[in-house]
């Protein structure tokens, strides 16, 4: 499996962790629910095609991604930078 | 027996080898197959169940019988195919699975008790009496299970891991890869072409055919000389391309030294992993067996096996050869034969209505019903349209048709396609991406088909790497249909082999579908059909016709089984190159790390770091002499020890101080400038992730510091917090641990030692101070932190100088009483001082838990807090952190016990994570977790070890056993 | 006073040059990590003019004279071989000086002994001079980018054996295939 990181290109996946869902992305509000939390944390989906999940470039250039791939083919869509979505800029 | 003039081995280099322990010659160029047939071994092995006499069936890696050990250095390899084995002077090799010697196996009695043996024998038979199974059962099983045996020694011989990338990746070199490398070569593309044979061609080396009206083999060595020069191919004989993964991933295993004696530093196997951005499947397709009555004697092999022996290896595998197809394929096999002078008794063809020339006995709508011959061929008989027949012949070709090599086609679920034509399964199209199909792996079986489908293929490739085909002429060649009639077996009294390794008979697939297992994946699971090493490569579809025939259905509803990587055996020591001892994962050496070894310390691995566990002098016997020694340096004089494995990570920035109240559970904004802070850092499901001391060197500019296990998963954790929730901050960070040599000084004349290295005498600088600092003219920074609940500081130095003041400090501190103290006296000192390490937060521990729900601050967020707050991580239930001690010893990992209770799991009031003997308070003392442990000081616990044989009674008290004021911290 | 001699890392350690292909430790002397602060590119680079670099995109390199910019992550290049300018308020800066232990692989097999120890693809054809690239050799994060048609790796000081080691086993058996004469 390969996952092109948009900075480094196409590389090889020992070079990524992985750490879950793209639930983690969306942090309740400290005052939320605690139904809120337990769901960001702990609830997941366990779909049968595409799927959004987020891995860190350890063994390259240190960003997290979120990579939109198929469990049913492994096909990956596409990869993109957390930090370019949430505002960072040079 | 040897065909003068004929074959591709080297006549003039000959080859002494071993096998059984008897000396052979061969030549450079044959497998140990080729050579041991040239010798007339026929006899080469035992089969796996009955332990019928085996010989030799094909000439490829498919081989199911002749299965050998090879033993070299005190190793033995098992189950190595003696068909791909290439002879070297000094090769040792030795048959396997027999009791005794090879031709008198007494477990050849299980041929006797063969009709209690077939499929499901074992799940019938040993079930009963239940008491049996451990003690007797399975003993015996075992004995007698398994083919070859392993060395016991550790192979300690190199391999090696190795990554290749390309634009297209050509599998097999035979007419189709060679075709296709050729073209896309011309192209400009960068090629690999792979094939697992030693020798590159193919089919092409076994043939007699001609290209362009000269031999095959001018076409092959002109086709591979010209790819050789060119700088964008890359031949990789003697590599099987072994699975097709993902994003166009491949699997690969090199046999680079196992075609000679070993070397110490060639690797004997390499495991590639190779990317393409493009692939081409060219490998050929494999000849099927006939199920036909006792059809598994040596003697009895592949027609072209026989016709890779006769063209390849210039050997005839026998002095009287017959011939049995189905199809006309096998026809060639006999003429190229009879033209090399050998004797073909006859051909058996299964159909009535095929055709009759040839220059031997034809036998039409043939049938073999009995074969004789106890360790080798001898004869055979069976019927024919026109009657019986029994033919003296001491080797039989046979040919049941072909099924193309499309196992990596169903790596990836891939599910094959039935043609009726073919009377086979050809891959479907797409079944990987990016890899395309030709020649006789797609179905085109003549030579012309797969030199046109090679190009083809090559050329839809070239399209997808933007490249164009340049044009090729094909060179003349034949181009016969491929005709046949499907023949799955052949019904009769006896037995009639479709696996033969596994020792799976036809009657075995008919008991499985009476028996209800129906399914084909049900039907290999029950009878073990294709589950040997060669995986069913030459028995599954056979065994599937005969399911569906048995089930009633036709072949393509029974289904397919799956193949899956590897294609052929892989053997471990290739897939764990580059991870076997010290190369498992980097060593990380301090800069003092030569200085601690030169005072003879021992050194332990704390993560990938290695530090010392203590320094021993004359005279001390055991361990803890040294340590107690250098517990009393610190608490008595002055003690020095490496510090500069934790982790140390430099943040800056307008937002720095926020983004630290927000990762902290406690506030770093208020920290003034030059002050230090205790931090504790949380998972944002509540519980703590680590602790550290976090500095203020400016107004934006801080230094955090992390446990030296932890560094890694910290920086992780900081960067996801960063991209995700405030990537837009003013905040950069980066790891300085490599930066910094950085040296614990402590006891009460740290600042004395100190004083005698600073250019400059330390002026007020309190408990929690940090600042700049110089010595000998070199810019450090010190840090007025403990970790051992004295007087202590840490001094940074840039790393380049970090040896130097190592042994100057260690130096000093002894004109003073002190010295360095290793890890050992570390752990006591900190758990006298009630400091948590891992041991404590080890990820099931809440602030709470450690008498720290009060560092969670009120009135700010941090990652973390909320769920921390839940219910169930706080409250009197909850295991708390507090002292143990005991004037016996225990070990840490006991579980305690309220006296007077059962001792059971469901009873345990908690554990123990860390404990040490205190020479200062002269008694075992450790930390623990207990149920609402803070209400619990005074209460004495059972403490009980399994492990250790420990049954002792400790006393509850405050964690922290030494100063618990501070005064000592602060003075 | 003490007197502290500065020890760099693979002390003592000659070149290995082996199928014609050399590893060898270097001294690159300075090395800064330069990370400006979102928006401050253009005033990075503004500061790095009288030095004739700039501020390397990413999997790039910048380099003028002895003095030399490579790119090592999001917003992060290491300047190498030079004392960085002024970059207050500008960049974030931190000495990586000692931290680092640096290779220099050159000659004919240095792409095939990385493909021993990193799934990149080294060969000159897809890693040319100007690139740069953040990546593993072995399990040691890594740096690694092509001058004078030379691969230059940095690992963490404290891993410079296991680097060394590591890239010398690969080459010895390289060596030892070579000598097959296959």
């Amino acid at each position: 499996m390969r996952l092109n990181c948009p900075l480094c290109g196409p590389r090889d996946r020992r070079e990524f962790y992985y750490f879950g869902s793209e639930d983690y992305l969306n942090r309740p509000a400290p005052d939320a629910l605690e139904e809120a939390w337990d769901e960001h944390l702990h609830l997941r989906a366990n779909p049968a095609g595409i799927t959004k999940d987020l891995w860190y470039h350890e063994g390259g250039c240190s960003s997290w991604l979120l990579v939109t791939r198929s469990t049913v083919t492994h096909e990956v869509h596409s990869v993109e930078r957390v930090a370019d979505r949430n505002g960072a800029q040079s | 027996m040897r065909i003068a003039g004929k074959g591709l081995i080297d006549r003039d280099t000959q080859v002494t080898f071993r096998f059984n322990g008897t000396s052979y010659m061969g030549h450079r160029g044959d497998t140990l197959a080729s050579a041991l047939l040239a010798n007339e071994v026929r006899l080469v092995g035992r089969s796996f169940k009955y332990h019928r006499p085996r010989g030799i069936l094909t000439a490829g890696s498919e081989e199911p019988n002749a299965l050998v050990e090879i033993l070299e250095d005190g190793q033995q390899t098992p189950n190595t195919r003696a068909t791909t084995q290439e002879i070297f002077d000094g090769l040792e090799t030795r048959s396997q699975n027999h009791l005794g010697p090879l031709g008198w196996d007494l477990l050849a009695i299980n041929d006797l008790a063969a009709p209690f043996l077939s499929a499901g024998f074992y799940y019938k038979t040993f079930m009963w009496p239940r008491a049996f199974w451990e003690k007797l059962y399975e003993p015996l099983i075992r004995r007698a299970a398994g083919l070859g045996r392993l060395s016991p020694n550790a192979d300690t011989a190199p391999y090696e891991k190795a990554w290749a990338a390309c634009d297209l990746l050509v599998i097999g070199s035979g007419p189709t890869g060679l075709m296709a490398a050729l073209t896309a070569a011309r192209a400009g593309a960068d090629v690999i072409l792979a094939d697992e044979d030693f020798r590159m061609g193919g089919s092409l080396l076994s043939t007699d055919m001609t290209l362009a009206d000269a031999p095959a083999l001018v076409w092959v060595e002109a086709t591979l000389a010209e790819l050789a020069s060119l700088p964008n191919v890359r031949l990789m004989p003697r590599t099987t391309i072994t699975g097709a993964y993902d994003g166009g991933s491949f699997g690969a295993l090199e046999r680079v030294g196992l075609h000679r004696a070993p070397d110490t530093h060639l690797p004997r196997e390499c495991f590639w992993r190779i990317t393409a951005k493009r692939a081409i499947l060219a490998s050929g397709a494999l000849e099927r067996p006939i199920a036909f009555p006792l059809n598994d004697r040596p003697g009895i092999m592949m027609a072209s096996a026989v016709q890779s022996y006769l063209n390849r290896y210039g050997v005839a595998p026998g002095r009287s050869v017959t011939i049995y197809a189905n199809n006309d394929g096998a026809r060639a096999t006999a003429r190229q034969l009879m033209a090399a002078g050998v004797r073909v008794a006859a051909i058996l063809d299964s159909r009535p209505d095929a055709p009759m020339a040839e220059d031997c006995p034809v036998y039409l709508g043939a049938e073999v019903l009995q074969t004789h011959g106890r360790h080798a061929l001898r004869a055979i008989e069976g019927r024919h349209t026109g009657g019986y027949f029994r033919l003296d012949t001491d080797c039989l070709a046979m040919s049941g048709g072909w099924n193309p090599s499309l196992h990596l086609t169903c790596h990836m679920n891939g599910r094959p396609r039935w043609s009726e034509d073919l009377a086979a399964f050809v891959p479907s199209e797409g079944a990987i991406p990016g890899l395309t199909a030709a020649g006789a792996a797609n179905g085109s079986f003549s030579t012309h088909g797969a030199l046109a489908t090679g190009y083809t293929a090559a050329a839809e490739a070239l399209k997808h790497l933007d490249l164009s085909a340049p044009d090729i002429a094909l060179p003349a060649t034949e181009d016969a249909p491929y005709r046949l009639a499907a023949l799955w077996q052949v019904k009769g009294k006896y037995r009639a082999w479709l696996d033969f390794a596994n020792d799976v008979t036809t009657k075995d697939i008919v008991q499985s579908a009476q028996e209800g297992y129906r399914s084909v994946e049900h039907m290999k699971r029950y009878t073990t059909q294709g589950m040997a090493p060669d995986q069913g490569k030459n028995s599954n579809l056979a065994a599937l016709a005969l399911l569906a025939d048995a089930t009633g259905r036709g072949i393509p509803e029974t289904g397919t089984t799956t193949f899956r990587p590897p294609f052929t055996p892989i053997s471990i020591a290739a897939l764990g190159a580059g991870g076997r001892g010290k190369t498992f994962a980097p060593q990380r050496f301090t800069t003092s790390d030569q200085a601690s070894r030169d005072r003879g310390a021992p050194m332990i691995e704390a993560g990938l770091w290695y530090r010392p566990s203590y320094f021993p002098k004359p005279g001390e016997t055991h361990w803890r002499d040294s340590c107690n020694r250098e517990v009393g340096y610190v608490r008595q004089a002055v003690g020095v020890a490496d510090v500069s494995t934790l982790g140390k990570i430099d943040i800056q920035g307008k937002d720095a101080a926020r983004f630290l109240d927000l990762v902290y559970s406690n506030t770093f904004s208020t920290l003034p400038i030059g002050r230090v802070r205790y931090g504790l850092m949380l998972r944002e499901d509540g519980l703590v992730l680590d602790d550290g001391t976090t500095a203020r060197l400016g107004e934006h500019h801080y230094l955090m510091t992390t446990t030296t296990a932890a560094a890694g998963l910290v920086m992780r954790h900081l960067d996801f917090i960063h991209q995700t929730y405030c990537a837009a901050w003013d905040l950069r960070f980066i790891s300085v641990t490599e930066s910094w040599a950085q040296f614990a000084i402590a006891g009460p004349k740290a600042r004395a030692l100190l004083n005698s290295v600073l250019d400059a005498p330390l002026g007020d600088f309190p408990f929690m101070a940090t600042g700049p600092v110089t010595l000998g003219g070199v810019q450090a920074r010190l840090f007025r932190i403990s970790f051992s609940g004295e007087q202590g500081y840490e001094i940074a130095v840039p790393t380049r100088y970090g040896e130097a003041l190592f042994r100057d400090l260690v130096a000093r501190a002894e004109t003073m009483g002190g010295g360095p103290y290793g890890m050992e006296a570390l752990n006591v000192l900190r758990i006298e001082k009630g400091f948590i390490t891992h041991a404590e937060i080890h990820g099931r521990t809440t602030a709470f838990d450690i008498g720290m729900e009060k560092m969670v601050a009120a009135k700010k967020d941090c990652i973390g807090k909320r769920m921390a707050a839940r219910e169930g991580l706080v409250g009197p239930e909850r295991e708390q952190l507090v002292g143990i001690r005991s004037k016996s010893e225990f070990g840490s990992g006991a579980h305690l016990f309220t006296l007077g209770t059962r001792i059971h799991r469901e009873t345990g009031q908690g554990y123990v994570t860390s404990m040490c003997f205190s020479p200062t308070l002269g008694e075992w003392i450790g930390l623990a977790f207990v149920k609402n442990g803070r209400a619990r000081q005074g209460e004495v616990l059972r403490l009980v070890d399994h492990m250790r044989d420990t049954d002792v009674q400790v006393t509850v008290c405050n964690p922290v056993f030494f100063d618990p004021e501070g005064g000592k911290l602060r003075a | 006073m003490p007197e502290l001699i500065a020890k760099p890392s693979l002390d003592g350690q000659g070149p290995l040059t082996l199928v014609g292909t050399t590893l060898a430790p270097v001294s690159l002397g300075p090395i800064t990590s330069i990370a400006p602060f979102p928006g401050q590119i253009k005033a990075a680079d503004k500061a790095f003019k009288p030095l004739g670099l700039t501020f390397p995109a990413p999997g790039t390199t910048a380099a003028k004279g002895a003095a030399r910019m490579v790119w090592t992550g999001p917003d992060q290049a290491f300047l190498i071989g030079t004392e960085p300018p002024a970059l207050a308020g500008i960049a974030a800066i931190t000495d990586q000086s000692g931290g680092w232990s640096a290779l220099r692989l050159s000659g004919p097999r240095s792409a095939d002994v990385l493909a021993r120890l990193c799934p990149v693809d080294f060969r000159p054809s897809s890693f040319k001079s100007g690139q740069s690239a953040r990546a593993q050799l072995g399990h040691m994060n890594a740096v690694f980018w092509v001058e004078d048609d030379a691969i230059m790796i940095l690992t963490f000081r404290s891993m410079a054996q296991t680097a060394w080691d590591e890239c010398a086993h690969a080459l010895t058996a390289l060596a030892a295939r070579a000598s097959l004469g296959a």
